[in-house]
């Protein structure tokens, strides 16, 4: 067996691509950190910052061809920042290499008095949101955004609210009322202004309408707005508004223990279930130094890929009644029940059991388990090639969604596109393939691509995906390893209970561990998974205490829901509905 | 008064069975939908949910009764009664056995086809009247899908006619003794069938009201019981489409002796209905365009050249 551990960043590919931003721009960088995730980490001012993004985006060795993530840090009240730049706010650039396998992190320091640093979307047109973010959360201006609105929180919002003097909860603020004039204030500053996009009213021969889809639409899978400018029924432009689903899981993630945390995460993709757990409990294990045993490794793995066919097959019958078939949904919402059947027999809750723990997962697996997933393995191949034939050889369904809301690879890359959206475009990318977590690197699979980077191709990934999972989840159950569920560290939360009874200092150590939680050591670190809908990936900060100091959640569908209008301008409002469908995203996991 | 052909209690009764068919077919199709589907469909109010069609009712009849403040009254309020009077004159023309129906009109075929021209309107006035972009989007595409089939659905029957020799449905009926126009007018009857499904909007051909699109097209506003007679109206479209089926391509009410005509026609039709139903559970949606450009380029050719076949044979036998 080959060895297990997460993947780290110590490959020659990282060290090759720092040694020459050494060498070239070294008088740019300010400092270097190191993390427990072994990225490269350097701080830089930010009139460099263009710069080296633009080094490690062209001439770096790798490329770094994406633009991952930004976030920032309210540094203010965080004490360990051992050998970092004095900053009070600190803006976080993800960047990640697709041909090097590797990522890399800039970070840059401001002060609270000048919260100001030039916009980035000029090298990744992906960075429009993920600044409107920072500047919604944290109140940092990027100089040069063009609509530098806010984009998850309401427009009339008072505030920054991941800033750490905003309130976290609801018993911290004034209590809520909506007067008339309140609603018709908020109301009137959620209409729709084409000219604040850039939007015209008129072309030289025809007036343009103006369709405000969602936030309450049939299609639009949530609370999902898009404000449409149509010709006819052809789409010109559009504007996609998010925010409706906002729930602040990030504030929340730095008031709850780490421990506690954990349902938070399931509900983040609402349709992953314990794999939203996955990357968080990593994140916090490998900050915590905990190894946890194989056996933990395999069930983890093995209910997270009985969740990703239930997303899939949730994504495959909305994506058919997407396009008008009635009938797949109810098929396909039949196998769903008798997974989550499964499920609940194993976790005890069906959609969100928040199942895996710091260290390990809540219990053992029950008696007979291998009867009820074996169940599972004999009824689903037979399903899906009865469904191959009702929706993917559908002759109208092709027609519909073949040569619609097509990008290829370098698009995909410039908007952050992950999971089978990237795949569908013929680049064969998986991170459980590519940098295997949770012992991924042993079990055999195969990942499916596609070519044409169509709705279909998106769909048909997904279709093979499943198939790909059940072989998983067979060579889970034959090689289930024996062991204990959870992990011996002092760490692990709830720590195992035998010792409990037999000495004072693991009882005490216990006793601390449940009542208060457990305090991690003071370290960063980002965790990432090949969630059902892309890559997910959470970055903890812990400044040694029972709660975590920052956390960000870097979500898949956040950024394809941003490479809406890019990929369906000229089609029509059909086809937008197909692209919809075909981009898999839930809101929750959008919003956060 | 006795039961003839024109008498007042064969309209009435005729009116009456149209109209609660229609409305049982709700319950038809959820029933079918459901057991189609995997699932159990309306099952609990009376026996198997029969009587779910009466909750339906007087909920529907009982719902505020409301127009919107934006829309233009008069021609909001007269579309669905325009769909629900074309559609129930259009039956007139049936014959659903011998000595039952309406009226035995000499021009049965273009009367038929007249009101389904009428019935464009009343989906157009709904749209345009509702001032909704969803209304005005659903009568947008139903002005062209409704406007273009027509003219397939005209051509395809005509084979028939030439046939028949008549514009008469009961002559045309009576002309099948020998043999259903199924066999000659295969294409024509499979023309028709397409153009029958687009006429009545229903899936796959829905596109006027695509509710993953369009949210419910034109009648997105409507609400109580002008909602409903859009509802019904479709339904009675439905079970118009079927009748018609039955009459020009598989004999009316033609068929063995054992059981009575009225019988026939009634199990025909209700094949068809089924399998409209059937239909619209197991195909998706094409597009719009691809609506249009499959009718124009596909169809019309089709049904224009089974028309001259048609002709070539009855001149050439004659």
């Amino acid at each position: 067996m080959k060895n297990a551990e997460n993947h780290l960043q110590t490959s020659d590919q990282v060290a090759a691509s720092l040694q020459q931003l050494r060498q070239d721009h070294g008088e740019l960088i300010v400092a270097e950190q190191s993390t427990c995730d072994g990225m490269p980490t350097v701080w830089v001012e930010r009139q460099h910052l263009k710069t080296i993004l633009r080094a490690l985006r062209d001439e770096s060795r790798p490329r770094f061809e994406m633009l991952f993530d930004i976030t920032a840090i309210d540094e203010r009240l965080r004490s360990n920042r051992a050998g970092q730049p004095a900053s009070e706010f600190t803006v976080v650039y993800h960047l990640m290499s697709f041909s090097g396998n590797c990522d890399f992190r800039v970070k840059v320091a401001l002060q609270d008095s000048d919260l100001s640093l030039p916009t980035i979307i000029e090298l990744w047109p992906n960075a429009n949101w993920y600044e409107r973010e920072v500047w919604d959360m944290f109140g940092i201006q990027f100089a040069g955004h063009p609509n530098l609105y806010r984009i998850v929180l309401p427009p009339t919002w008072k505030g920054h609210a991941l800033r750490k003097e905003h309130p976290a909860r609801a018993t911290e603020m004034e209590p809520f009322s909506l007067s008339d004039e309140q609603e018709d204030y908020e109301q009137a500053a959620l209409k729709f202004k084409p000219e604040e996009w850039g939007m015209k009213r008129e072309s030289e021969n025809s007036e343009f309408m103006f369709l405000n889809l969602g936030p309450n639409h049939p299609s639009v899978h949530g609370a999902f707005r898009i404000a449409l400018q149509l010709d006819g029924e052809i789409l010109v432009d559009a504007v996609p508004d998010i925010g409706y689903h906002h729930r602040g899981a990030e504030k929340m993630g730095e008031r709850q223990s780490w421990h506690t945390y954990i349902p938070y995460t399931d509900r983040i993709d609402y349709l992953g279930g314990v794999m939203n757990n996955l990357p968080y409990v990593m994140a916090v294990e490998q900050m915590a130094g905990i190894k946890v045993p194989e056996r933990v490794k395999v069930i983890r793995i093995m209910l997270s890929e009985m969740f990703r066919i239930c997303s899939h097959l949730l994504f495959y019958g909305t994506f058919a009644q997407d396009v008008g078939q009635l009938s797949p949904i109810f098929y396909m919402f039949v196998e769903r029940e008798r997974i989550f059947n499964i499920i609940e027999s194993i976790c005890g809750a069906r959609m969100h059991p928040g199942w895996f723990r710091i260290g390990g997962v809540a219990q053992d697996l029950p008696n007979g388990w291998e009867k009820r997933i074996q169940e599972l393995l004999d009824f689903m191949p037979a399903r899906l090639d009865e469904y191959d034939s009702m929706v993917m050889n559908n002759g109208i369904l092709k027609r519909r969604t073949q040569g619609v809301g097509v990008y290829d690879t370098q698009e995909a890359f410039n908007w952050g596109v992950t999971g089978a959206g990237l795949r569908a475009t013929g680049l064969e990318w998986d991170y459980r393939k590519q940098r295997p977590y949770s012992g991924y690197e042993n079990l055999e699979f195969d990942v499916p691509i596609a070519v044409n980077g169509d709705c279909y191709d998106r769909c048909a990934i997904r279709v093979e995906e499943m198939r790909q999972s059940l072989r998983i989840i067979k060579q889970c159950m034959d090689n289930m390893p024996s062991g204990h569920y959870k992990s011996d560290h002092p760490l692990t939360t709830p720590p195992r209970k035998e010792k409990t009874m037999q000495d004072i200092e693991t009882l005490i150590n216990h006793f601390l561990s449940v009542s208060w939680g457990p305090v991690i050591p003071p370290n960063e670190v980002t965790v990432g998974i090949e969630a059902t809908k892309g890559i997910n990936s959470y970055y903890l900060i812990s400044d040694g205490s029972s709660t975590s100091y920052r956390t960000r959640i870097r979500t898949p569908s956040f950024a394809h829901l941003q490479m809406i209008p890019e990929i369906s301008r000229g089609f029509m409002v059909s086809d937008l509905i197909a692209i919809i469908a075909s981009i898999d995203f839930v809101m929750a996991d959008v919003d956060r | 008064m006795t039961f003839e052909v024109g008498s007042g209690l064969s309209i009435a009764v005729i009116l009456t069975t149209v109209i609660v068919v229609a409305a049982m077919l709700i319950w038809v199709e959820r029933r079918l939908l459901g057991f189609w589907q995997d699932r159990l469909g309306p099952n609990r109010v009376g026996y198997f949910g029969l009587l779910q069609v009466v909750a339906d009712m007087i909920k529907i009849f009982t719902k505020e009764d409301w127009i919107p403040p934006f829309a233009d009254k008069f021609s909001f309020v007269l579309a669905p009664a325009i769909i629900m009077s074309v559609i129930l004159l259009s039956f007139s023309v049936v014959p659903f056995a011998p000595g039952v129906g309406v009226v035995d009109s000499n021009i049965g075929v273009l009367f038929v086809l007249a009101m389904a021209s009428l019935g464009a309107y009343s989906v157009m006035l709904a749209g345009l009247s509702s001032d909704n972009k969803y209304a005005l989007l659903g009568a947008l595409r139903a002005a062209a899908q409704m406007v273009s089939y027509e003219v397939f659905m005209g051509i395809s029957i005509l084979g028939v006619v030439a046939l028949s020799g008549s514009f008469n449905l009961r002559e045309i009926v009576l002309a099948q003794t020998d043999g259903w126009y199924i066999i000659p007018q295969f294409i024509g009857f499979v023309i028709f069938l397409i153009a029958g499904v687009a006429e009545s909007h229903r899936l796959p051909f829905d596109i006027p009201e695509a509710e993953q699109e369009i949210c419910a097209g034109y009648h997105t506003e409507y609400s109580g019981m002008k909602f409903g007679m859009f509802f019904v109206g479709e339904y009675l479209g439905l079970v118009l489409i079927s009748s018609l089926i039955t009459v020009l391509f598989f004999g009316g009410w033609l068929g063995p002796s054992f059981l009575p005509p009225i019988i026939w026609f009634v199990l025909k039709a209700s094949a068809f209905i089924a399998f409209f139903i059937l239909m619209r559970a197991a195909l998706p949606r094409p597009r719009y365009d691809q609506l249009m450009t499959y009718g124009w380029l596909f169809l019309l050719p089709v049904s224009l050249v089974n028309l001259l076949v048609t002709g070539v044979i009855i001149l050439s036998t004659q």
